[in-house]
């Protein structure tokens, strides 16, 4: 087998900050010009995105399918808008493509399909990222390719038993080129969760994988942890990272914790503002 | 209550064969033709849902282990995974019970496979009555369901022969396809040599001017027996074999509609939402009006019993078929 696609050892964490605040700024410029959009997943989400497109991940920018890139599964795809913002600041997707988000023929829909490049899977169905994520990381170690996959899937999303049928195999096939990320806001449609799926991180390892709760905002600690999950283990890599949803707009932070945002025109203005100002 | 003196059938294991007695069968075609194209291609991979022993794909995993994968009983998870392995390159060849692959799966056949246009091929066993487990098993309406998946081919082979062209013919579909799955002795019905299925095609076995029936999977053997049983009493009986009920051959159809007096499809399935339906469909709209019959299962579930009681008892059975048709021909009751 080839060498693990590893990444440099030393990140550069104030130039990751940076990346994720422009992610966080497409973001906002989305969904202020659609009106809405999953705005505060996708805040939430930006610095995870941006450690993996800009420090952990051996992608090509350039050759979005090269054979031996890392891949990302978006499992909710609905969180498009975190997905588009970071493709396009990694250059996959056209940064001048970003205001057609949502609109009627845009590639960039509000929900992933995988006919735009740089998408893996088609999202969006719950509980459909991890199996395929399984999948792929059988697939690339059966290639004898050091390539590594890193699925997101939601706190959410663990009530789906799809999840669990693919981390009951993950293991089971010593899978320790697949990392899974569980982004855990705290929302889901109805709410705030509706069923108690705590504790989190007790449950992947329970299910036997390597697993690290970590705060899914703070770059140093997201870095870290992605340093961690190289470990040709023999296992799959859990990291639990809680994130705030709205992360970086202090307004939207403090908003009765919604699962779809609506921004009125009135507001707009008000949320690029406090995200300028913000340290995050 | 039964009386047990007059029980006379059995409940057999879930490995009943379906070739009828004393007629020749081969031996797991699935799993052979599998393992011979798995050394040709590299890019097929083998998955199960600990039903390896049972779906006949123990010949390819014996030959390949590295390149087969029992996810252990999570069907959900086996489209999923067998997805991500396309999308790594691969091309999967699925087994598990046609029940557990569209009843449980349902979503992932959808998305994962037909909606990203994954090359996973599924082959379903225990097709309608070939498993006496009752509705538990019995995949009765597996053709509807998987009809229904935008983009997803559907088989019902007739055969050992059939059963193995169709691993080719997956193979070189580009796209997902769903392929009912005889196991164990399976019937030798068409001669290999001679025989040609080709990808969406119906063809034309026999031509009868009085009944023309249109079949599909294992009924096509039996259609042929009570054609020939009907010649035997002066009535003409053709025979269309459909193979495929997706893409489904609307062209044939209507010809071999159009070149009888009536009609009876006969189907191991629903009659429902299968071939009758697609068939009834195609004449409509090519203009084709023939008195028409059904031979397929009624809308409910079929109990545990011996699959040759079964059979009989809902019409699928050679004898069962041949009187009805004969009836239809006669006094037009259908």
């Amino acid at each position: 087998m080839n060498g693990r696609n590893h990444p440099p050892d030393r990140a550069d964490l104030a130039w990751l900050k940076a990346k994720a605040k422009n992610l966080r700024r497409h973001m906002v410029a989305m969904a202020a010009g659609r009106g809405q959009g999953y705005l505060g997943q996708g805040l939430g989400m930006a610095d995870i995105l941006a450690a993996l497109y800009f420090h952990e991940m051996r992608t090509d920018p350039a050759a979005p399918r090269w054979r031996e890139r890392d891949r990302f599964v978006l499992s909710t795809g609905h969180y498009s808008i975190a997905l588009w913002a970071a493709l396009a600041e990694v250059g996959v997707i056209p940064l001048a493509e970003l205001p057609t988000y949502g609109a009627d023929r845009s590639r960039l829909d509000m929900s992933t399909l995988d006919s735009t490049p740089g998408v893996e899977v088609i999202g969006g169905s719950l509980g459909h990222g991890l199996g395929q994520a399984v999948g792929m990381a059988l697939g690339v170690r059966l290639d004898g390719l050091g390539a590594r996959i890193f699925c997101e899937l939601s706190d959410g999303e663990l009530q789906e038993g799809s999840t669990w049928e693919a981390a009951i195999a993950a293991a089971s096939f010593k899978l320790d080129n697949l990392v899974a990320i569980v982004d855990c806001n705290g929302i889901q449609a109805d709410g705030r969760i509706v069923v108690d799926i705590e504790p989190i991180a007790e449950k992947w390892r329970a299910f036997g994988w390597a697993t690290q709760e970590i705060d899914g905002n703070d770059m140093a600690s997201i870095v870290r942890a992605f340093e961690r999950a190289r470990d040709a283990d023999r296992r799959p890599k859990a990291i639990v990272a809680r994130t705030l949803p709205g992360k970086g707009v202090p307004m939207l932070e403090r908003r009765e914790k919604a699962h779809f945002l609506s921004i009125g025109p009135d507001e707009a203005e008000a949320v690029k503002r406090e995200l300028e100002e913000s340290g995050d | 209550m039964t009386n047990p003196a007059s029980i006379s059938g059995r409940t057999l294991g879930m490995g009943v064969d379906v070739a009828l007695e004393g007629r020749p069968s081969v031996a797991a075609p699935f799993g052979h033709a599998l393992r011979l194209l798995a050394t040709e291609d590299a890019r097929i991979v083998g998955l199960t849902a600990d039903l390896g022993k049972y779906t006949d794909i123990l010949p390819f995993a014996e030959a390949f282990p590295d390149r087969y994968f029992n996810v252990g009983m999570a069907e959900q998870n086996l489209i999923a995974v067998a997805a991500g392995l396309a999308r790594s390159g691969k091309i999967p060849f699925v087994t598990t019970y046609g029940v557990f692959a569209t009843r449980r799966a349902y979503d992932f056949i959808a998305i994962a496979c037909a909606h990203s246009a994954m090359p996973v091929k599924i082959f379903a066993g225990l097709p309608g009555l070939t498993t006496g487990y009752g509705g538990t098993h019995q995949a009765i309406e597996d053709l509807a369901l998987m009809a229904a998946v935008p983009g997803l081919a559907v088989m019902d082979p007739c055969d050992a022969t059939e059963l193995t062209s169709a691993v080719r013919i997956a193979l070189a579909h580009d796209g997902p396809i769903y392929v009912r799955l005889q196991r164990g002795n399976v019937p030798v019905v068409f001669d290999a040599a001679s025989h040609s299925l080709s990808f969406g095609r119906a063809m034309a076995l026999r031509e009868g001017k009085d009944i023309g029936i249109i079949s599909t999977g294992l009924m096509t053997e039996r259609a042929l027996d009570a054609a020939t049983a009907l010649a035997g009493e002066g009535l003409a009986a053709g025979v269309l074999h459909v193979p495929f009920l997706k893409p489904i051959d609307e062209g044939a159809i209507a010809l071999f509609g159009a070149s009888t007096e009536r009609l009876a499809v006969a189907e191991n399935h629903l009659a429902h939402g299968g071939l009758a339906t697609r068939v009834v469909e195609t004449l409509y709209a090519a203009g084709v009006s023939r008195p028409l019959i059904r031979i397929g299962l009624p809308d409910r579930f079929i109990e545990c019993g011996s699959t040759a009681y079964l059979q009989d008892k809902y019409g699928l059975s050679t004898p069962r078929m041949f009187e009805r048709i004969r009836d239809f021909v006669r006094t037009g009751a259908s």
